[in-house]
């Protein structure tokens, strides 16, 4: 026994010694912060988008919702029950999906438009053709050991989870087995998102901390820290050097993958809610976060000024998303609503 | 036993701190700069940003027009 105690001070002292370490490197380069950089860069003034659509359907809180890669298509999830298959230029219902589990948390559309996936407190994920004549459940995802808080197609035969059992996971849609098992975080895993080249993914996670993954490998590369409480939403930056986080400490941060650190924090003392889901414009200037004060504010991402605010919703803003042509931005609320602006 | 796992535990946590502690870094600044140029290379082809032209508003309501 008190070998094995050796052991562990041994082995904690060098914990210790390592994480003194990656501060002093992340401290050494360190040398400004993004908004001292974009100085040189022109305001966005004030930023007014109209309300262009409210898409009515749904009986219940809305927990979800994304595009199809089309732009034009977007799927939504309710806690009716239901997920329903828009098409956003006319406001009309493409397809609805019953669920046998009405307590949905996350919904996803296959980048090829066949697909779309669900699952919450069903602790599985499941996966529904929608081209077929109605809507056929093709594969049901059973392993995690938590509720389902995110997931992601990489194609029609690969799907990423995120889970509150704390791990993320890539699952093979032929088989309906796991591929890799993502284990680091010590909290439950709120939301991911994949890069635009498929081989990282980065998680968000009720421990506070973002991490970076090889998704072919399955290990942890970079960990994040900074936010002081649960991370409910993640975002890639466009070029893919850099993630945006949300959290119920009321403030959203900018990561850099490169200098491994929190480049800069949007935050705002009038602004005391939580950030529920956050999404970009395509040139990655404008933030979109979602709130639980029922607004869903923007932020200059290089300023870290607030710069508008989209309002109308009667309830928390549970989701958003900037579809792939950056054409608007849909939102998504408690009260039952979606919301197109641009 | 639990007392092995903690060991184990342990060891896997160092195997992990060293691999994030042997990332690269490029300092914050050059990566703040990089993050700026790509958003004002790419502001123009921002609908967000610079505005949808109102004919071609995918979700605006359309006009109809009557050609009389």
């Amino acid at each position: 026994m008190a070998a094995e105690k050796a052991e562990i001070d041994a082995l904690k002292k060098e914990c210790d010694g390592l994480r003194t370490q990656i501060e002093a490197a992340r401290k050494a380069v360190n040398d400004g912060n993004m908004s001292s950089a974009a100085g040189s860069a022109t305001d966005v003034g004030r930023v007014q988008l109209k309300l262009r659509k409210s898409l009515k359907g749904h009986l219940a809180k809305i927990y979800s919702m994304h595009w199809s890669s089309d732009s034009r298509s977007m799927v939504s999830a309710s806690q009716d029950g239901k997920l329903l298959v828009w098409d956003t230029h006319t406001g009309n219902k493409l397809v609805a999906v019953p669920l046998k589990s009405a307590w949905v948390m996350s919904v996803a559309f296959a980048p090829s438009g066949n697909l779309v996936a669900s699952g919450g407190l069903d602790n599985m994920c499941t996966v529904y053709n929608i081209k077929a004549a109605s809507p056929k459940t093709l594969r049901e995802l059973d392993a995690h050991t938590g509720y389902l808080s995110c997931c992601r197609f990489l194609s029609d035969n690969e799907i990423l989870t995120a889970s509150g059992d704390t791990t993320c996971c890539l699952w093979d849609l032929e088989t309906g087995k796991q591929k890799i098992i993502f284990t680091n975080h010590i909290g439950d895993c709120m939301s991911l998102a994949l890069s635009n080249d498929e081989n990282t993914f980065v998680s968000g996670a009720c421990d506070s901390l973002a991490k970076l993954w090889d998704l072919r490998e399955g290990t942890c590369k970079q960990t994040f820290s900074g936010h002081t409480s649960d991370i409910n939403a993640i975002q890639f930056f466009p070029n893919g050097n850099a993630f945006v986080t949300g959290s119920d400490d009321c403030s959203c941060k900018m990561y850099d993958l490169r200098s491994d650190q929190e480049v800069i924090t949007y935050q705002d003392a009038s602004l005391n809610a939580g950030v529920t889901s956050l999404t970009l414009s395509n040139s990655g200037r404008l933030i979109f976060a979602g709130y639980d004060d029922f607004n869903c504010h923007i932020w200059d991402s290089l300023k870290g000024e607030k710069v508008g605010v989209l309002s109308g919703h009667d309830n928390r803003v549970s989701c958003t998303g900037v579809p792939a042509d950056g054409m608007g931005v849909c939102t998504g609320s408690w009260d039952s609503f979606l919301k197109l602006w641009n | 036993m639990t007392s092995n796992s903690n060991v184990s535990n342990m060891r896997r946590l160092v195997e992990q701190l060293k691999l994030e502690a042997s990332v690269e870094r490029i300092k914050v600044s050059q990566a703040a700069a990089e993050l700026q140029q790509f958003c004002l290379q790419n502001a123009s082809k921002d609908a967000l940003l610079v505005g949808v032209p109102t004919g071609s508003n995918p979700f605006r309501e359309p006009r109809s027009c009557a050609v009389v």
